[in-house]
């Protein structure tokens, strides 16, 4: 045995074992999980591809052996939300014309806020820091009153402009602190140079700070786009029946009962809703890790 | 009429007075370095002259000119950060040039000082480069040139080698006094290291709690400290203090057994004080193997630092430690009794009381 042993002589990295206790358990939990999550969505596209015929047959589990993408097509162009039958895409372009706005109109307001509130200390700028970082935590149902109200008084409401508004409104608080955090980050001499340089508020801004700040733009549309999407209360309040978004749409036709349940047109309906923020999770992912830890880094 | 020149300048964040009142005239062509311990207000100072902090009272002027409320970019002055502060999505060529398009100066006026610039400072073969793709050196080199592009009167260094290794400090210290001597601008430099400050001053300011200290040449700073922080802050290793009393009207200092001849000192009227304090500097005192009475101190040596050309030798005398410095051959055995030879002349007195030089 002792022969045995002094036979390998240590030198460069330790051989580890293949598996290890820690490694099996770690892997398993996750595979557990990952079957949690993803057996649904599984569900979702096999019933979706399905004849109602054979969905009524049973076997729900079971992938159909002749596909067909019917279901997609009607879910699409046709599925019926009590009186109209134009199917999601209405919803589809009404959520672009909701999300795309708002989008855009917060992460500049809330950019240029946390830039200001970062390099250009106004009276009380701490203040307002304070109050905005109290109402990220204030239950937004509070409010739909009286924005209603707010709204009806501006003479906007159930209109799409009264809609964007308040995403936008409430899009502020936590993009507003994500990206004063962020440029309170960014090295304070590089501004100071910046200034020796001779740039103002936007030189400083647009050419020095906003191309370093990749990462947490993305973060910003990431973040809004998918909220925003996925926004029901909101759309079904403030959008009036003709802006309704798609969430709305789907869970209209969903709800819609006449004759027997298209469980395919439901299902089809429901992945081509949750398509746009699956993709950009997808596609971003590694921006939005890094731009979250980017954010989180000074407070 | 002076580059640069401060006048009752005050300071406060809050309540907390950071510059207390302080004037500071400097001179056209002058190498000024503020020098002292961290939180001292060197650095405030300094952005205080760029105008990147707002004044509570006082007045700057440049060149002649009250800049008190005038933009950092108006002033006339370029400066050097210790983090080097480039931009970091623009090239070396971008980095340099961003003030002078902001400036609104011609396309072939920016070119002409890019090039200029860039061969003073041998960064040619670097102007298409990211700062991400530069080594530290290199970096500071290109903040440099950002603020000579500007070609402007007067340069602000804050800490700029404070970011490099040792080997590299040294050999950008020399360049940096190679470029005065070639540029011939006005350079306030601020630092904490003191070898920085005694090889590239023409005149050190040292400061401590918002306040100049002493202002005067490198020399001067390191022979005749105005004061006790001066005299412990400058030099390496440290200046030995001797708590003791003059007596016999000032010619002799006192202290245990020993009793020094003043005579040669080179200061003010000594006269009778209960309470001195006499600094000696570790290369100012000579290892003697006989006493001389009046000018050595007894000790007896505990252990030595050979530092290659010479070693610093400490040395217990009543009980507290001095330290020598002496040629490395000529390092003594532990144990030994020695005494120590008092160069008066070089010596420096301070009064206990006020801690001011004598």
């Amino acid at each position: 045995m002792a022969n045995k042993s002094s036979a390998i002589v240590p030198s460069g990295a330790k051989p580890k074992p293949f598996v290890t206790p820690q490694r099996f358990l770690v892997y398993t939990v996750l595979t557990v999980c990952a079957v949690f999550f993803l057996f649904p969505l599984y569900i979702m596209i096999i019933t979706s591809l399905k004849s109602i015929q054979e969905i009524q047959s049973g076997n729900i589990f079971i992938p159909t052996m002749t596909p067909t993408l019917d279901a997609w097509e009607k879910a699409w162009n046709s599925a019926c939300t009590g009186l109209y039958c134009e199917g999601v895409k209405v919803g589809f372009w009404n959520s672009i014309k909701i999300t795309v706005p708002s989008t855009i109109v917060s992460i500049i307001v809330a950019s240029l806020t946390g830039y200001s509130m970062a390099n250009w200390p106004f009276k009380f700028s701490e203040v307002f820091f304070t109050i905005l970082l109290l109402s990220s935590f204030i239950p937004y149902v509070v409010m739909i009153y009286p924005l209603v109200i707010i709204t009806r008084e501006l003479g906007i409401y159930s209109t799409l402009p009264a809609v964007v508004l308040v995403h936008t409104i409430f899009g502020l608080p936590l993009l507003t602190l994500l990206f004063r955090n962020y440029f309170a980050s960014l090295p304070a001499e590089l501004f100071k140079a910046a200034r020796v340089d001779g740039a103002g508020y936007w030189q400083i801004f647009f050419q020095v700070f906003a191309p370093m700040s990749v990462p947490i733009f993305t973060v910003a549309v990431i973040l809004q786009v998918t909220g925003i999407w996925n926004d029901f209360l909101f759309g079904v309040i403030y959008a009036g029946p003709t802006n309704y978004p798609m969430t709305v749409q789907l869970n209209n036709i969903v709800n819609s009962a006449q004759g027997g349940k298209a469980y395919n047109v439901d299902m089809a309906a429901t992945i081509l809703t949750g398509l746009v923020p699956l993709a950009i999770y997808f596609f971003s992912g590694k921006y939005f890790v890094r731009g979250i830890a980017a954010g989180a880094v000074k407070g | 009429m002076h580059s640069v020149s401060v006048k009752n300048l005050t300071l406060k964040f809050g309540s907390a007075e950071v510059l207390k009142n302080l004037n500071l005239d400097v001179e056209e062509g002058e190498f000024i370095v503020l020098l002292g311990p961290s939180g001292c207000g060197k650095s405030t100072l300094l952005n205080c002259l760029a105008g990147l902090l707002e004044l509570t009272e006082g007045q700057i002027h440049i060149k002649g000119k009250n800049v008190t409320w005038a933009e950092p970019s108006e002033r006339g002055i370029g400066m050097v950060f210790q983090s080097y502060a480039l931009y970091p999505q623009m090239t070396v060529r971008g980095n340099m040039s961003f003030g002078l398009k902001i400036a609104g100066l011609p396309k072939a006026e920016i070119a002409k000082r890019v090039e200029r610039a860039s061969e003073i400072l041998q960064i040619g073969p670097l102007l298409d480069r990211k700062p991400g793709a530069l080594s530290g050196g290199q970096r500071q080199r290109v903040a440099i040139g950002r603020a000579l592009v500007r070609e402007v009167d007067v340069f602000l260094f804050d800490e700029p080698l404070s970011n490099l290794d040792a080997k590299l400090r040294s050999e950008l210290r020399v360049e940096l006094k190679r470029l005065h001597n070639r540029l011939k601008n006005t350079m306030i430099y601020v630092t904490h290291d003191q070898i920085e400050a005694l090889t590239l001053a023409d005149r050190i300011a040292i400061m401590r709690g918002g306040i100049i200290q002493q202002l005067d040449a490198p020399q001067t700073i390191y022979n005749r400290p105005a004061n006790l922080f001066v005299a412990g802050f400058i030099g390496s290793p440290a200046m030995n203090f001797i708590k003791g009393e003059t007596v016999d009207g000032g010619k002799r200092f006192k202290f245990g057994d020993v009793s020094l001849d003043l005579a040669g000192y080179e200061g003010g009227a000594i006269l009778d004080r209960p309470k001195a304090i006499l600094g000696l500097r570790p290369e100012h005192l000579t290892m003697v193997d006989a006493a001389i009475p009046g000018h050595t101190i007894p000790a007896v040596v505990e252990i030595d630092e050979p530092m290659g050309a010479d070693s610093l030798v400490w040395l217990l005398v009543e009980g507290r430690q001095m330290s020598v410095r002496v040629p490395v051959e000529h390092r003594p055995a532990p144990g030994k009794q020695v005494h120590l030879k008092v160069d008066i002349a070089k010596a420096s007195l301070f009064d206990e009381t006020n801690e001011l030089r004598i």
